[in-house]
């Protein structure tokens, strides 16, 4: 299999329309303007749609539409951009529709700055819209996984009927790195017998709706929404430990930061420190069962993220009051360097 | 050498995310594990550009250059704002075309390569980073010059492929450079 040197952003396109998507809405916005650009001038040349919304909840909204019709289809922004989508995505997962939404994160609040930020944690995991509903979080911190997780994205998103988020930031968007577009497996996939697409008199019509006016309805819709989530939950958690065994600390980090945490780490073992890494993969569902891998030995947790703090959230209720939990952030768009990790992996050893 | 660190920084339009983008693209066909980082921002005509490059041995955990194997300084902000990032020995590329201070550092080695007057006699500045990058592969040995005319060849297709030969002779240049 050759490798190609991509572009986070195309690679994100890339993927998607290889694992079979034909439409795709956006507004353009900073640093994920190469999606857009690149599906502008890939689908139409496998017979797909690119459509630049007059805004992102036009957007969201006819990624609504597609996906009510049964068509894989992608949207992607940026941090104040997806906050402007997330009234569509909570109808999305209200009618259980499948999409795939790219948020390439910038620095916040409001419109914030462009540099790589993690403190869509929240909006990603939490969600900006109303009601008890889920998103599917990845966090690629590669750009094989990029493209792995954005043609898994789909399957996964067709298989629960929910929206999936791909969640990366402006270093993962911008940067180029050798990736492989091998044949995916793919999963075993339900006809999608519930899409409006026309009943040619042959059948009852399927309806899209969101609406549960009588109370018993609304609540039996939630209950079996959360059944759904509990599976997500049971089968869908990704993640990766790295030298949990003999670690003193353990740092927690995802996507951009876990790979400089993972610079610093294999530098303090190359001082005879032992530091081991959880790395999540998913951040919805996320990784709680990672963290019975951690033994007593351990002096502490530290979660490493560019925000002032919102993964340690489900850090805190992973580690249930075993460790200590420090916290290193950095909420202004830059990305902080291995050495000024280590320097604060020592200090907390030091204790 | 296991593992090649560098940054490239210029002022936009003098070709330095190309030159990272040769070297990461020359590397990966060597086998080798390569990262390519750019910054980006609300830069301005004429503002600074640069990117970061790692070739290694090894696969590679942040793509972020803090301790620089090589610096390559096309202009004299460049300079100013990167020498600090090089490791103790580490190569510094001054284009000397642009900048007529010598560096503070004296811990490191440094190389004049004067590019834009090279590339002048050549054909026109724009090939400045390319004869640049013939002195760059030629000191660190990060890639072959053969490698590099294969991903010129892939770089420039169509139209574009006239300015192939022009590219090697400035690489060629910029290769035979410092011997002298």
């Amino acid at each position: 299999m050759t490798k190609i040197l991509m572009k986070g952003n195309e690679a994100f396109g890339a993927a998607a329309i290889k694992a079979g998507c034909r439409y795709f809405f956006g507004y353009p916005i900073t640093p994920q303007n190469e999606i857009p650009e690149y599906m502008s001038r890939e689908l139409p040349k496998v017979g797909g749609c690119f459509l630049q919304a007059e805004s992102e909840i036009a957007a969201i909204n006819m990624v609504y539409g597609a996906a009510g019709a049964g068509a894989r289809v992608m949207t992607s922004s940026s941090s104040p951009g997806i906050a402007l989508k997330q009234e569509g995505i909570s109808y999305i997962a209200a009618c259980e529709l499948p999409c795939v939404i790219v948020n390439v994160s910038r620095g916040g609040p409001g419109l914030g700055g462009i540099q790589p930020s993690q403190s869509d944690y929240f909006q990603n995991t939490r969600g900006g819209g109303n009601g008890d509903y889920r998103t599917i979080v990845y966090a690629p911190a590669n750009l094989q996984e990029v493209v792995d997780m954005t043609g898994d994205a789909f399957d996964v998103a067709d298989q629960y009927r929910i929206p999936v988020i791909i969640s990366a930031d402006g270093m993962i968007g911008q940067m180029m790195e050798p990736v492989e577009f091998s044949e995916r497996k793919g999963r075993p996939l339900s006809p999608k017998n519930w899409a409006v697409t026309g009943t040619e008199e042959k059948r009852a019509p399927n309806s899209i709706n969101s609406l549960y006016i009588v109370h018993e309805e609304l609540e039996k819709h939630n209950w079996r929404l959360d059944s759904k989530h509990k599976a997500i939950e049971k089968n869908e958690v990704q993640y990766e430990t790295y030298q949990l065994q003999d670690a003193e600390l353990v740092v927690v980090a995802y996507g951009t930061t876990s790979r400089v945490v993972r610079s610093a780490v294999m530098d303090l073992r190359k001082e005879g420190i032992n530091i081991g890494l959880i790395r999540p993969k998913t951040l919805w569902p996320f990784p709680y069962k990672a963290f019975d891998e951690i033994s007593e030995k351990v002096k502490g947790i530290l979660t490493v993220e560019m925000s002032t703090g919102q993964m340690i959230d489900d850090v805190r209720i992973a580690n249930n009051g075993r460790f200590p939990i420090h916290f290193m952030g950095s909420p202004g768009g830059s990305i902080p360097a291995a050495e000024v990790i280590s320097e604060r992996i020592k200090s907390i050893i030091r204790e | 050498m296991a593992e090649q660190r560098f940054i490239i920084s210029g002022f936009g339009g003098q070709g330095v995310m190309l030159m990272g983008m040769i070297l990461a693209y020359a590397g990966m066909l060597e086998g080798k594990e390569v990262t390519w980082l750019p910054s980006y921002g609300p830069e301005m005509r004429g503002g600074t550009a640069n990117c970061h490059v790692i070739v290694s041995d090894k696969p590679i955990s942040s793509p972020i250059v803090t301790k620089a194997t090589t610096v390559v300084a096309m202009n004299l902000p460049s300079l100013s704002k990167f020498q600090g990032f090089l490791e103790e020995d580490g190569k510094l590329f001054i284009n000397n075309s642009l900048i007529d201070v010598k560096p503070e550092r004296k811990d490191i080695k440094d190389y004049y390569v004067s590019a834009n007057d090279i590339a002048m006699g050549l054909y026109n500045s724009k090939i400045a980073n390319m004869v640049m990058l013939g002195a760059i592969i030629k000191e660190t040995g990060v890639v072959s010059h053969n490698t590099v005319e294969k991903v010129l060849e892939k770089i420039f297709h169509g139209d574009k492929a006239k300015l192939i030969p022009v590219n090697i002779e400035a690489l060629k240049k910029g290769e035979t450079l410092l011997l002298n």
